[in-house]
Formats: structure tokens, sequence, C-alpha cells
């Protein structure tokens, strides 16, 4: 078969790399390495540092510390190009094709000739599809073809190309189950050539299946290179979690929990969200837990009526709820605090008076529209005092608040708006672990105070440290649900991963 | 942080220190406007006469001044509308149309002419706002169909108000205290419109969607509805702009307000608002369009010649335009 003895030398070695940003080290010294001939799986949670590596790989961020060897020979990467000229090509998550251009146009973008000879040009492009397996029509434009073909044509750029290493960034999470396996036969095909390929997945059963090495990284570092052959799922997954319990959780009152509040059946959207159901009831925490891109935030969103759904019904104490949009939502009492703080949760440059009375400005209104500046004044002065926010002057812009402050902004709306229904998604992001702990305080309290509560964090540990029971999404479905004596990051990992239903799904959807 | 949770509470909801940079931005407009108004009084005799500051205020009345209120409001959700010259033709010749052609009371017919701009304005709205076209293509087209109608209503005739009309035309050219009455309603609306927008959830709710529409639309508001009214207020106050013309001239015409957004535009920004949304005030909004009043009563008064004028302008609007963000760049 193949081999990776000491004789060979390697394509690239990363040695040490480190990359700082601000405070925050991103890499903490970090070594990598690619051989001909293989496909090697880059693992690790969100966060874990493996994008950031890629970025360096692909010569988009110049590393704090360490060196880069290419063949033998120490590079210097100062861009993208310096890394494409030793042929490397990064398929990044993020597709960077023009979507007005026609696919055999993007597949050669860069490589363009001064005049165009159209036919050969879809002519060549034709057959680098064809080679991939993928019937897609040279001419058509890439904005109409679905996002999984897209990432195909991603592709087929790179393969278009000199490339001696090819790195996949999770190409598969759009995939179905069939394109999948065909990308997979793509990989051994390189890898026969003599390519070095880099594979990035969450379905760690697909890597299982491909990859002869795999290197995991965790915080930064990388906790180990080992052989397939050598290792096996429950391994990799304990070197990918495993960091102590952290003691900022406070201690939750035992809380009455009531009456069913929010009972959704069966949500679909695309195949973002696909048959999804849950329950909360009043007073309770449920965690949704899962990998980024599982379907988390579109299911809330979907709640809320801020994104359309296919299909599904949500009730609220009993009684269908009809949203066609939030405004709807917030009248039957369901509030979002929104996973991107600064887009969607708050107006940045406008006072935190005028935000935090946002969701319910009718209790300071009167009935000719006009505002009761001095209760909304009193009203915000004592959401402050109850959220302990620290700011200047309610009449500040909410920009002049750290981001533990600016999200109790978002939270204070959601207090002073009132309802039954309260969904968080990632509260902590972005978050110093001060605030953080305070957050999780006012979690509890709006259980404590009667609200079904229902929290979105790709922090499992957060999920464990606050929750009364967590359910699973994965690739948009709902896989399982973890009661307090379960709470382990591998039990969650191995529901958000396993990939056995959506087989089955990918199946159904073919 | 030294406060406790309490003295924190009392301290954020009173008396908040100077800000110095806030101060920049809010008086740069009035400050250019000053210094406007000190040359202009030094170097011609005649611009600090009551006559001559009368007769601007009267021009700025029955041109720009009404019309930058609704635009105001349009910009502010991060919109525009380029359809108020348009519509101030509209609404004037329909004051011909409903009172000398139709011979309906003008006590009728002068709201019907609100009501019909008011209709053109909740149509531009609602292809802005509910159906997801950019304000600027969906006023470009009100802009044709506007002056169209207007051309259609007239065709293209000068519709002469005369005696049916004489109270219209009493208006226009009447007086009250000594001050132009077209004068006095440019005031009161500039003082309602002041009043909504700083002391109505309104006023504040427009201003939030032009900073951050998705934000406000996850806050349960329906933003929707919010961004249509606008463009119902910006014609309705267009159309009010027509009848002003149509009163002071006694007659309805089609060729009314030709290429007036741009002086409506420019007004607005000079006074500072950002077409970014969110920014802008309505004092400062009627000093951009007094500074405008002034710039042209300046160049005729200094003889410089009608097309000459035009050029002029546009310098005048870039190099205050330049302090205005260099002041702003200060504060920064």
């Amino acid at each position: 078969m193949h081999g990776w003895g000491t004789e060979m030398t390697a394509l690239v070695e990363l040695r040490g790399i480190k990359k700082f940003y601000g405070g925050v080290k991103a890499l903490k010294g970090v070594d990598f390495d690619i051989e001909p001939g293989e496909i090697h799986a880059l693992l690790g949670e969100n966060g874990a540092g493996k994008s950031t590596l890629m970025k360096v790989l692909g010569g988009d961020i110049i590393p704090n510390a360490g060196s880069i060897v290419v063949a033998g020979q120490p590079a210097d990467f100062r861009g993208p190009a310096d890394a494409k000229a030793v042929g490397i090509q990064v398929i990044h998550q993020e597709l960077a094709l023009a979507p007005d251009l026609s696919v055999a146009e993007n597949i050669y973008l860069g490589n363009l000739p001064p005049i165009i000879s159209w036919s050969a040009l879809n002519n060549s492009a034709g057959e680098v599809l064809n080679r991939l397996g993928f019937d897609i029509r040279p001419k058509e434009p890439v904005g109409n073809l679905p996002i999984a073909l897209q990432q195909i044509v991603e592709i087929a750029k790179a393969l278009s190309k000199e490339a001696r290493i090819i790195v996949f960034d999770e190409p598969t999470a759009v995939l179905s189950g069939k394109d999948a396996e065909r990308l997979h036969e793509i990989m051994l095909q390189l890898r026969m050539n003599g390519v070095g390929v880099v594979y990035i997945s969450h379905r760690l059963d697909e890597v299982f299946d491909v990859a002869d090495r795999m290197t995991i990284l965790k915080d930064g570092e990388t906790v180990g290179t080992v052989n397939v052959k050598d290792t096996d799922m429950n391994k990799i997954i304990r070197m990918m979690v495993g960091r102590p319990m952290e003691t900022m959780f406070p201690e939750k009152k035992p809380t009455k929990i009531g009456d069913e509040v929010l009972r959704v059946e069966s949500l679909n959207r695309g195949r973002e969200v696909m048959n999804v159901s849950l329950s909360v009831r009043s007073g309770e925490i449920v965690g949704l837990g899962g990998l980024v891109g599982s379907g988390r935030t579109e299911t809330a969103k979907m709640i809320f009526g801020a994104d359309p759904k296919d299909s599904g019904e949500i009730f609220l104490n009993g009684k269908p709820l009809k949203l066609k949009s939030p405004h709807d939502a917030v009248q039957a009492g369901v509030s979002l605090l929104p996973e991107d703080r600064k887009g969607e949760g708050v107006v940045i440059d406008f006072p935190i008076s005028v935000n935090s009375t946002m969701a319910g400005i009718g209790k300071i209104t009167n009935g000719f529209g006009f505002i009761k500046r001095r209760k909304e004044g009193r009203e915000v002065a004592e959401l402050a005092r109850k959220l302990t926010l620290k700011c200047g002057h309610i009449d500040d812009a909410v920009s002049t608040l750290s981001g533990g402050n600016q999200q109790k902004v978002v939270l204070a709306k959601w207090v002073f708006a009132g309802g039954d229904v309260i969904i968080f998604d990632e509260p902590t992001r972005g978050v110093d672990v001060g605030a953080k702990s305070e957050i999780y305080g006012l979690i509890n309290k709006m259980a404590e105070d009667g609200r079904a509560v229902l929290v979105i964090s790709s922090e499992h540990q957060e999920l464990f440290g606050i929750c009364d029971r967590v359910l699973v999404m994965g690739n948009g479905e709902l896989r399982g649900e973890l009661k307090p004596a379960d709470y382990s990051e591998e039990n969650l990992l191995h529901l958000a991963m396993a990939s056995g239903a959506l087989e089955k799904d990918g199946e159904s959807h073919d | 942080m030294t406060n406790t949770p309490l003295d924190s509470a009392t301290d954020v909801e009173k008396g908040r220190p100077f800000n110095r940079a806030e101060f920049i931005e809010k008086y740069s407009t009035f400050g250019i406007f000053l210094i406007l108004f000190i040359v202009a009084t030094v170097w011609t005799d005649t611009f600090l006469t009551q006559r001559n500051l009368l007769n601007v205020l009267r021009q700025v009345a029955a041109g720009t001044g009404i019309m930058a209120v609704g635009m105001l409001f349009v910009i502010l959700t991060r919109g525009i509308d380029l359809s108020v010259g348009s519509v101030q033709a509209f609404g004037s010749v329909l004051c011909g149309y409903y009172i000398v052609q139709l011979d309906i009371d003008i006590w009728v017919a002068l709201p019907l002419v609100l009501l019909s701009g008011a209709a053109l304005g909740a149509l531009t709205g609602i292809f802005v706002a509910y159906l997801k076209l950019p304000s600027f293509v969906m006023s470009l087209a009100m802009m044709a169909i506007a002056r169209g109608l207007s051309l259609v209503y007239s065709q293209g005739q000068p519709i002469v108000l005369g005696k049916v009309g004489a109270a219209l035309t009493e208006f226009g050219s009447g007086r009250f205290l000594n001050v132009p009455k077209p004068v006095w309603l440019m005031i009161a609306i500039f003082i309602v419109a002041g009043i909504v927008l700083n002391y109505t959830k309104y006023g504040r709710i427009i201003k939030a969607i032009g900073s951050n529409e998705e934000a406000v639309r996850l806050s349960g508001i329906n933003v929707p509805r919010y961004v249509a009214s606008v463009y119902v207020i910006s014609g309705m106050l267009a159309a009010t702009a027509g009848i002003i013309a149509a009163s002071r001239t006694g007659i309805g015409s089609s060729q009314v307000g030709v290429g007036a957004e741009l002086n409506v535009i420019a007004a607005v920004v000079i006074g500072g608002a950002s077409l970014m949304g969110g920014r802008g005030g309505v004092i400062n909004t009627l000093i951009g369009a007094l500074i405008l009043g002034v710039m042209t009563n300046l160049m005729n008064l200094a003889g410089v010649p009608g097309y000459h004028q035009q050029v002029w302008m546009g310098i005048i609007i870039a190099v205050a335009m330049l302090l205005h963000f260099g002041v702003t760049r200060v504060k920064n």
C-alpha cells in the first residue's frame, strides 16, 4: 500500500507555530506535517485552532512564531500567492466563488488568458468536472447551483491547478451521504497520485473511513498525531475533550419545574432543520448542544418567527402559535437573545436606555405615542441594578460597554419585555470570564422566575453547568437527549457526530 | 468598580457629563451657517435686511425646506426618496386639476391633494418595505410616474387657479405678523417633526431602524410598517410643497420641482444626517436648507449669472460636506 517512514520527506512541515490575536492565543506552538500520498485528518472542537492553522498553511495569516518547511527547505509565506506557488491549495469552508460567473470561468479565474476561447475553456472545465464524477454544466452560472455543487466547483478550481497539497476544510458539512462518498473517492484518487490531502471534518466516522493519520488539536495545542489503524473513535474523542470542569457555574436553586410552556413539533426547513421536536417546561433550562452548523440557530430563529419554516407546529401554553415575524413572537411572549450580538442583538450606536426598552416600548409610551422619559429612566436604572450592568450613564451608547455588559443590555431588553419563553443563542460568546458567571446567574434567575429557557451553546461545559437536560443536534436533526447523570463531552460528541441516523436520512433525500 | 450597585443606579440615571465630541457633532452645521451668514452680511449691503431675509425664508419654504423634513425621515431609515420633486409637481398640478377643472371646493380639494401625494408615497413605501425593492430604484420609478401623472392631469399646460383658487393664492402671498404665511407653515411642520422625532415611539423606532434594522426586527418591532410610513410622510410633504408652489405662482404646473430632489437631499446631508441611516435631526435639517437658501440668495445678490450658480452650488456643497466630515473626524 503506502507508507510514511522516516525516509520520506514531508511535503510541508509546520513547526512550533504560534499565533496570537492581542492577548488571545489561537495557536500555542503547533506541529503538523503532510507527507506525499496521505490523507491527514485534522480534528478538534470548535475553536481548537484548526482553521487558524490552515490559514497559516495557506499563507493567509503570518504566524507570530514557528517555521514552515517546504520539501526540506525553509519557506517564508508572505501571502496566499507564496503558498499557491509551492502547490498548496486550500478549499475554505466559506466558498470564494463569483456567483454571476459561469462554472468554467470560476474554475479558471485567475488563470484566464487575455483572449478567452470559450469552447476550450468550457471543454477543459467539463473534463475536470467529469473526472470528479459530477454532472455540472460548465456554462451554468455558479449562483444557480445548490451549495453542495458549489462546493464541488470550489474543489474543481483547486484541482485545475498544480496541487501538491490540498486542504479540505469541512467539505462534507453541506454534502449529502452519496456526494460525500464521491468526495472521498476523489480524496483517495488524489492520494494515489501522491498529493498530500488535509481533511478537516466533524463527521468522525467518515474520517475513520478515509484518513491515514490524524492530528488532534485542543485549545491551540497539538494533543497528538496518531495512525488511524492504531486508534479508535473513543480514544480520539477523549483526546479532543477532557479539560477540567470549570467552577464558574452558580448554584441553581432547586426550581419548581411546572407545566409545559413551549412545544415544537416536527419543525422543518430544507436540510438545515429536519423534523425537530422538543418541549420546554416552566422553570426548566434545556440545552441545545451540537456542533456549529448543526441547525440549532436555525431552529431557534424559526421558533422566534425570524425565519420562515417549511412545516411544523409551535405551541405556547398548549395553544398553536402562528408566527409571521418576530413581532408576533414577542407579542406572544417568546424572546430570543441572538447569536450575533452586534449585528442582531443591539443597536450599538444607540443609548443603553433605548436598547433596553426596545422590545417593551409600549410600556413606557402614553396613548399619543409619546415616550415617558422619566419613567423610562427609572425603569432602566432599576434594570441596570438588577442585572449588575456596569456603565457610566444609561444614555451612553451601547458601544461604550464591554462585551459582557452589552450582552446584559440585550438581557435587560427581554427582562423588560417579559414573556414566558426565552431562547439564548451563544449567550457568553465574546464575554470575559467574570461576566460569564454573572450571565449564568441571570439565566438561572429567568428560570426561577418561571420562564421556560432554551440555551444554545457550543461550549459544552456551559450547557452541563446550567441546564436541566441537554438536547443534542447534528446535521439538522435532533440526535438525542442527555440527562445530568450522562453529562460528558464524550457522550455529547458521540450523539453529535455519529452519523448513523444521518446516512439513513441521506438516502431518503436522494 | 468602587460604586455599590445602588449608587450606580442613581448615578446612571441623572446628570450626564459634558461631552465635547457630541457638542461638536451637534452644532457643526450651525457653525457653518453662522460663518456663511457673517460672510454674506459683510460682503453685501442688502443681505441683512428684513425684506431680503424674509425672501430667503419664503424661498426655502416653497422649495427645499418642507420636502427636506420628509426626506430626513426617509434617510433616517437608511432609504432615499428621489421622487419628491415629481410629487411636488403632481401636488401643484392637482391643485389646479381639482379646484379649477373638477371644480371641487378648495377646502375639500387641498386635503385630497395631500392624500394623493400620500398615496404615491404609500406605493413607494409598500414596494420598498414589503417587496424589498431598493428605495433608490423604486423612488426613481416613482419619480417618472409622478412626473408623468402631472403631465397627464395638466395635459402639459399650466392650469391657472384664477378666481376659484383665490383663497389659495391669498395664502401664498399673504403675511401673518409680517412673515409670509408659507414660512409659518414650514415652521409648524418643522416643530411637529421635531416633536415626533425626539419625543415619540415612532421617531425613536425609525432612527433605530436606520442604525440596525435587524436588531429592531428581532426586538419584535413591525419594521416594514414603519419603513413604509416614512415614504407616505415624504409623499404628503412633497404634495404640501406642491400646494405652496401653486399658491405662490397662482398656477398648477407640471414643471415645478425639476431636479429638486438633489437640493432636498443636499439640505438633509449638509444638516449632518447620515445616508447610512440612524443619524440626523430636524433643526440641523432646517439649517441645512437655510444654508442652501442663503447661498442661492448670496449669489443672486452678488450678481453671479444663473448658469454659473449651479456650478458654484455643487462646489459649495462639496466644501460644506468636507468641513462637516472634517469636524466629525476630529471628534473621533
